[in-house]
């Protein structure tokens, strides 16, 4: 018995030496090549200082953010404020961020992001740009993916729920938006009751191809449903746009019951190309619409442009616009394969899910295949477009992602799993148990032209026992799978911040070296910045003070600051002189009701900071930044309202 | 003065941080030959860095480790001085004065103890400079804030010797 044990221990005593061995060991070109080991926990081990092969950006949901995570590790690396302020980094609270967020509500600090879409270029993710809409005051943002910063924001008028958005062309000519809610537009005060007939949905293509003069092209009235997601066609149907619509009952209360009563909605093909047309030969009439456009200039300054007026095209007006495709059931995602050929939609409340032929389309419309037509929008017949339909998809079928290697993947949200289908065959051919309840999924470059078919990402909705619990609120949920294979192979979980609702990939190497690292500040053109110490300085101009602050490893400059009084409004504009990466510096000061300053090198941020009495304040910085970090910090002396007390400044001596 | 194409400027080197620094030098103790770096990163090996103090050549000792290996001043340039004067006030003087000890040492008389080509190195080279060259490391015990990176072009760091000839007591123009 004890001789038995003994061997145990040394076969498990060898074993760990092996285990220990091979974590230890240098992860080789093996990494490079999949998932090489039947072994889950080798397949997304990335060693310390070996970075992921994948960059996953995912969208915050309810966050209003952006999370950036490393593939296969599921390591977060990065989260980028976008609609939210974000007061780690004084995002939305500092001058040079805040007109970000303007809308024509006011300041609006908080939004609803579900779907961030990475640029394309011939149908193929480029790593320019990321998007993201915010569903609940419609907006889209624009993310530089050099400095992994928001840049851009605007406004979509005439909507309301931004929730089929913001869905790219394939050379990025436009991200699209439209409203989950239909409502009277122009907007009125009118009976909800009354909303069949009065009610109306838009469907808006921005110009996203130019950074900093994003703009709503035109706009779509479109019958009063309920649209829902979207994807643009690419390579065969390049020049078409597929939206989902539920609710063509155009009901006004318990959706969930009346918006489930038809058999078939619609999924809607726009033709833009054909928009364009419309709108240049003066088809569209200008509806006046008041949005606000938010961008960071040249100088590294968010400012904020009111405009007016939009190009509404009504599908009357525009023959060939727009055609609705009959689809089983309060169909949400619509996604299209590689080729451009086939239009899949996840009916949820469907038995199948039905794919759509777009060069059937294109032939049923030239046969006029019609079977009726909805406010100037021919309805196609079903089976005229229909290529085929998947069977026993599980149960709610959701949202389809492509591997580039003939296989589509299905999230069925009721029966918690994903469905591995054949393109053309239409045979489930494996499925995997998610956990739990998963609603988009992920594949790098799966809505693309071009998958990385490697890995999966299940983007759950609930997570129940996954993790070890923490109160009522849980981290959702996501879980990687390997896809490389015939079966797929659940991988990882790993926790995600708000409502991971969609999120894209790209290979690390389209990006990675593409970082800027520092700002030069020779080339800041902020009017508030300083280009040395010898600069630094404090003004008064009434009761505004301005601080033109410099720092640099480890003092500030001033650091000792009299003369301020009680009610004064101070402006402290922060410069960091640093010129090497990773020496980011940050401004904190007692009694500030905003955020801290995070500065890069060569930046200047600004934030205003109001002494509400007399005392002496310190300020530091935040960011551990050398040996000497806490050593770090000055003083402001506040005096008393009306103090005659004359500006001073100064450090060391 | 320099041009720069770039509104935003977009410099790309491969160096590292304070915070990387310190990390690899706790690293560096507890990793007994080189790590698992990243293969197709450029970029100083900190690991092996230091374990190479003893290898330093005499041209090394004398000259600093960088990429200058000797200068030649030649005759003093007034016009390259006031490039570096500019240069030294944007770049550097956040931590150096000339006529007194601050954040780095004073600098008026550098020149008559380093040589231009070691002044260069230490500008272009900190990070290695500190952990590898004995003088380096004697300085950066002694102030504690390591020589930062502000990322000179070789050019810049030669008008700043320039302008250093005109300051310092022993002039050496």
């Amino acid at each position: 018995m004890r001789k038995n044990t003994t061997n145990r221990l040394l076969i498990a005593g060898a074993a760990l030496v092996a285990i220990t061995g091979s974590l230890f060991s240098c992860r080789t070109t093996g990494s490079q090549s999949g998932p090489i080991s039947t072994d889950a926990a080798t397949a997304v081990y990335v060693p310390p200082g070996s970075y992921d092969e994948f960059y996953a950006f995912m969208s915050g949901g309810f966050s209003g953010q952006v999370t950036v995570h490393g593939l296969p590790s599921g390591r977060l690396i990065k989260t980028v404020p976008v609609f939210s302020q974000h007061a780690e980094n004084g995002y939305g609270y500092s001058e040079e961020t805040k007109a970000l967020l303007n809308t024509t509500f006011g300041f609006v600090p908080w939004d609803d992001s579900h779907h961030p879409e990475l640029s394309q270029t011939n149908g193929v993710p480029d790593g320019r740009w990321l998007f993201i809409n915010g569903n609940n005051t419609p907006r889209i943002a624009r993310i530089d993916l050099t400095r992994f910063e928001t840049e851009e924001i605007i406004q979509i008028p005439n909507s309301a729920g931004n929730h089929a958005s913001p869905f790219i062309t394939p050379n990025s000519e436009y991200v699209v938006a439209s409203t989950r809610f239909s409502v009277p537009i122009p907007q009125k005060d009118i009976s909800i009751s009354e909303y069949k007939g009065n009610f109306k949905g838009t469907i808006t293509f921005v110009k996203a191809d130019s950074p900093g003069e994003m703009d709503i092209a035109f706009q779509i009235l479109v019958p009063g449903y309920n649209y829902d997601l979207s994807h643009s066609g690419k390579g065969a149907s390049y020049g078409w746009s597929f939206f989902t619509t539920y609710n063509t009952e155009e009901a006004n209360t318990l959706l969930e019951v009346n918006a489930s009563r038809n058999d078939k909605d619609f999924v809607a093909a726009v033709n833009w190309k054909r928009a364009e047309e419309c709108v240049a030969n003066g088809s569209a009439q200008t509806m006046p619409a008041d949005y606000v456009h938010n961008y960071v200039d040249e100088r590294r300054i968010a400012v904020s442009e009111e405009k007016s007026g939009v190009k509404v095209l009504n599908p009357a007006d525009c023959s060939g616009l727009i055609y609705f495709l009959p689809t089983p059931k309060s169909p949400h995602g619509v996604d299209v394969d590689p080729s451009g050929e086939y239009i899949v939609a996840g009916g949820k409340l469907a038995t199948v899910i039905p794919v759509h032929s777009f060069s059937k389309m294109i032939a049923a419309i030239e046969s006029e295949s019609f079977e009726g037509v909805v406010d100037g929008i021919p309805v196609l017949q079903y089976d005229a477009v229909l290529a085929g339909e998947v069977e026993d998809p599980g149960l709610g079928p959701l949202h389809t992602e492509f591997d580039g290697k003939g296989y589509a993947y299905t999230t069925a949200f009721i029966s918690s799993e994903i469905v591995k289908w054949e393109i053309g065959t239409w045979k489930v051919v494996d499925r995997i148990p998610t956990y739990y309840s998963v609603g988009h999924l992920m594949i790098p470059g799966g809505d693309s032209q071009k998958p990385w078919g490697k890995y999966m990402v299940a983007l759950n909705k609930i997570t129940k026992d996954r993790y070890l619990p923490t109160g009522p609120e849980l981290a959702h949920a996501a879980q990687l799978i390997d896809i490389s294979g015939d079966k797929m192979r659940l991988l990882l979980d790993f926790p995600t911040m708000g409502e991971p609702h969609y999120a894209q990939g790209i290979e690390a190497s389209v990006i990675k070296d593409k970082q800027v690292r520092m700002f030069s500040i020779q080339e800041n053109t902020s009017p508030y910045a300083i280009k040395s110490e010898d600069e630094a300085r404090v003004e008064r101009d009434g009761n505004e003070v301005h601080v033109y602050m410099s720092t640099i490893r480890t003092h500030f400059v001033p650091d000792n600051i009299e003369g301020i009084r009680a009610g004064d409004k101070v402006y402290f504009h922060v410069t960091n002189l640093e010129q090497d990466w990773d020496v980011p510096h940050g401004f904190a000061v007692l009694g500030a009701r905003t955020s801290e300053l995070l500065v890069m090198p060569g930046e200047t941020r600004t934030i205003v900071w109001k002494p509400q009495g007399p005392g002496v304040y310190p300020f530091y910085c935040t960011d551990f930044c050398s040996a000497l970090h806490q050593e770090m910090q000055g003083y402001i002396r506040v005096g008393a309202e009306g103090s005659t007390r004359p500006l001073a400044f100064s450090t060391g001596n | 003065m320099h041009v720069f194409k770039t509104k935003y400027s977009v410099i790309r080197y491969f160096s590292f941080g304070p915070r990387v620094l310190f990390a690899t030098a706790a690293l560096c103790g507890l990793l007994v030959a080189q790590g698992c770096g990243n293969k197709d990163e450029p970029g100083p090996s900190p690991a092996s860095a230091s374990n190479r103090m003893d290898e330093l050549t005499s041209e090394q000792l004398r000259n600093g480790i960088g990429p200058v290996t000797s200068v030649d001043l030649g005759e003093y340039n007034p016009d390259l001085a006031n490039e570096g004067q500019e240069l030294f006030k944007i770049k550097c003087s956040a931590c150096h004065k000339i006529d007194q000890r601050y954040v780095g040492p004073a600098l008026n008389d550098v020149l008559s103890r380093r040589t231009p080509a070691y002044v260069m190195n230490m500008i272009l080279n900190p990070e290695e400079m500190v952990k590898r060259h004995p003088e380096a490391k004697k300085l950066l015990a002694e102030y504690a804030a390591p020589m930062a990176n502000q990322h000179l072009t070789q050019e810049e760091a030669r008008a700043i010797v320039e302008f250093l000839r005109n300051t310092n007591n022993n002039q050496s123009k």
